[in-house]
């Protein structure tokens, strides 16, 4: 064997080793652990899932803000990304403000955001000190459901748009000028370049885009157990319950799998949805 | 396969393997040292005052402070792995006992003997045995739930009620008085994710309204507290579902009347002693029940230095070592100690407040959850669960608590955890009516 044909395989090895030892494996575990249960290998953590009174809260919860943040998100970028290509002066500044959320953890993100928004927060105190509300208001408890999926809401797509925006500019800086100036010439409206030269070419991004925030939004956790607690359950949120507080790691492992086969749905979702032909691509 | 490759495979492993090693070894630079490893005084300030004022006069001790549930994940890999870096554990009753089962923990009936004479009440050493025969952990310190008053609330109190001997109908009255007068909702409990309301569903609630904690669980005399407790929680803050230590609020000024653990709201007592009084959580029909919490310090089994082990569990139980933890810790002593004068005034309101609750006339005891092992988190679910269903999301009493009450019997049946305080004593698993 010569050093060309190995090479390739011994600068994997590492990253395999890595995935196998630390990826692979536990997901194994998990979806063996998620089978057994008091009663032996069979389906009794899933059924106890099923069962749970926040099981069906936590599914509508998370679609619900899945379904919320995640258009939203992609509309955001899409005009911020556009409004990036017109600007000349000062455009890698604003980019690179627009992509600090980026860099912050989204517990820290939760926190900084509970630290505006609870009873004593910088929001009630500018509200109050303005003279628009009478004392100090609750939005982020049981009895406030509305308020609270706002500020979770708020709170995702300050945090997570930036990645969105990152893919989608890059997508936008690959499609060629000259579609775009021809159609000029051909009297074609700015709306109407918009849908019918820039959303088809920006397929690919988009896509990548879209699968990727769908299945972090699916996974969405932190942001809510820092401004909910246990007053708007998730997905994740429950699985973390259940290991940590009510110590049932069989139940936690099924929501994994769960959570692990509505990530894989949408990705194959959106991979069926914005299939971009061969012919098509750049 | 040439060489090469595998030099370089073999480094892959020693990279991946070498930063396994390296995030699981707690202690090991101070190999030589005993691992101290407890569940209780975590936070930084806390375990700073441990290691610097109660610790000193012991052998040299590694504290290492771990949450509940990674606590007893770390004991099961040492046992699994047979390669053991923690002597001695201190953690609540309720967190030893799972350790039993996996056979984490030493015999410790030579250490029994040691400080037979410090006058640890028998019934305490007696929970140290966790229902093996055998003494598997010696009383640390002692603490319970207690109800913090602001004496702001004070004028509001109803005509006739004692603040010191409150029922549950007075305090939902009294609530409502602020409320009316004040505009806020000034009762406050730790429903958070971090809160121990199911604490008090179990030690204060249930026993106060049928001197039961699992037997009469949907009892009419059940039945009638719910509706009592949707009374209080007219008054009681919304935000409590976001409480996780009642001081918090406390001190923020929400929240005027809270129930909780003593350590969870000793800094707002601490911080302005003036303000608060402590007082014994309110009686139900059967009386005033209370939950008494004992931590426990134990020798893992396979221990790296049992001697000094030994000799810290010694250390820790000496009557002037236990006034140092209840003076500057506010967790009170087991063994036979006088409490100094001088104590802190945050503290001294605490001590008080510890007095009253156990020796109310009506008081009653009701012990943590036995011989649960790793239930003990779905005990607590079925708890919160039931109080979500009937108070939070308004759910009809008698349907939840009939189904609520087939999720508790299961997890009897599968422990089969016989009854304790205050249920009567049962043949096998406690059973549920």
């Amino acid at each position: 064997m010569t050093q060309s044909r190995w090479l390739p395989y011994a600068l994997l090895a590492p990253a395999m080793v890595f995935l196998g030892v630390l990826f692979f494996v536990p997901l194994v575990q998990t979806i063996v652990l998620s089978f057994q249960g008091d009663a032996g290998f069979g389906l009794g953590n899933y059924g106890k899932m099923v069962g749970d009174l926040n099981f069906g809260l936590s599914i509508r919860n998370t679609f619900l803000l899945v379904l919320t943040v995640i258009p939203l998100q992609v509309a955001l970028a899409l005009a911020m990304g556009l409004m990036l290509q017109k600007m000349t002066f000062g455009r890698d500044v604003v980019l690179w403000v627009w992509t600090i959320p980026l860099g912050v953890s989204d517990l820290a993100a939760g926190l900084v955001w509970l630290a505006l928004l609870q009873n004593t927060g910088y929001v009630n105190s500018a509200l109050f000190a303005m003279g628009l509300i009478p004392g100090p208001t609750a939005w982020l408890n049981s009895e406030t459901p509305v308020t609270l999926f706002v500020a979770v809401v708020l709170a995702e797509v300050w945090r997570a748009t930036a990645i969105v925006l990152v893919i989608l500019v890059g997508g936008l800086q690959l499609i060629p000028k000259e579609f775009a100036e021809a159609a000029e010439i051909f009297g074609a409206r700015p709306w109407t370049r918009f849908v019918k030269i820039t959303l088809p070419l920006l397929k690919p991004s988009l896509q990548s885009a879209l699968i990727l925030r769908t299945v972090l939004a699916f996974e969405v956790f932190a942001v809510v157990y820092a401004l909910g607690g246990r007053n708007f359950p998730v997905l994740v949120g429950e699985a973390y319950a259940w290991q940590r507080d009510n110590q049932n790691y069989g139940v936690a492992a099924a929501y994994a799998v769960l959570i692990m086969i509505i990530s894989l749905a949408a990705t194959v979702f959106w991979l069926r949805v914005l299939r971009v032909k061969p012919e098509v691509q750049g | 396969m040439t060489k090469s490759l595998r030099y370089a495979l073999l480094a892959a492993v020693a990279v991946t393997t070498a930063g396994i090693a390296t995030t699981g070894g707690i202690g090991r630079a101070n190999a030589q040292d005993l691992v101290f490893l407890s569940t209780q005084l975590r936070p930084i300030e806390e375990a700073q005052k441990v290691r610097e004022m109660v610790l000193k006069g012991a052998p040299k001790t590694t504290y290492v402070v771990d949450e509940p549930s990674p606590f007893t994940v770390r004991m099961k890999a040492e046992v699994e792995a047979n390669k053991h870096t923690v002597s001695v554990v201190g953690a609540l009753h309720g967190e030893l006992q799972p350790l039993v089962p996996m056979g984490a923990l030493d015999a410790i009936d030579d250490v029994a003997a040691k400080v037979a004479s410090r006058g640890i009440p028998a019934g305490l050493m007696e929970l140290g045995k966790l229902g093996s025969g055998k003494q598997l952990y010696i009383p640390w310190m002692q603490a319970t739930y207690v109800m913090v008053v602001k004496k702001d609330a004070l004028p509001f109190l109803p005509a006739g009620a004692d603040v010191n001997a409150l029922t549950y109908e007075q305090l939902a009255a009294w609530g409502k008085a602020i409320q009316e007068k004040t505009g806020q909702r000034r009762i406050g409990f730790p429903a958070g994710p971090k809160g121990l309301m199911a604490r008090f569903l179990q030690g204060n609630l249930y026993p106060s309204y049928t001197a039961s904690m699992v037997t009469e669980f949907r009892s009419a005399e059940a039945e009638k507290m719910w509706g009592d407790f949707k009374a209080v929680w007219a008054s009681v803050n919304p935000n409590s579902t976001n409480y996780d230590f009642m001081q918090e609020p406390l001190m923020a000024g929400e929240v005027w009347i809270a129930w909780d653990h003593v350590a969870r709201v000793k800094d707002a007592l601490t911080a302005a002693p003036g303000d608060y009084q402590v007082v014994a959580p309110p009686a139900g029909p059967k009386g005033r029940a209370y939950m008494p919490v004992v931590a426990g310090l134990g020798i893992a089994k396979g221990a790296p230095d049992r001697a000094n082990a030994v000799a810290l569990i010694e250390h820790l139980s000496k009557p002037e070592t236990q006034v140092l933890v209840a003076k500057e810790l506010g967790f009170f002593p087991v063994v036979n100690a006088t409490l100094p004068a001088d104590l802190p005034a945050g503290v001294k309101l605490l001590s008080e407040g510890v007095a009253k609750t156990q020796n109310a006339k009506d008081a009653m005891v009701a012990l943590l959850p036995i011989g649960l092992g790793d239930k003990g988190g779905e005990f607590n679910k079925v708890y919160f669960d039931t109080f979500q269903r009937i108070v939070l999301r308004n759910e009809p009493i008698k349907a939840t608590l009939d189904a609520q009450a087939g999720a508790m019997r299961d997890i009897m049946t599968a422990t089969k955890a016989p009854c304790w305080a205050p249920d009567k004593a049962s043949d096998g698993a406690c059973p549920v009516k």
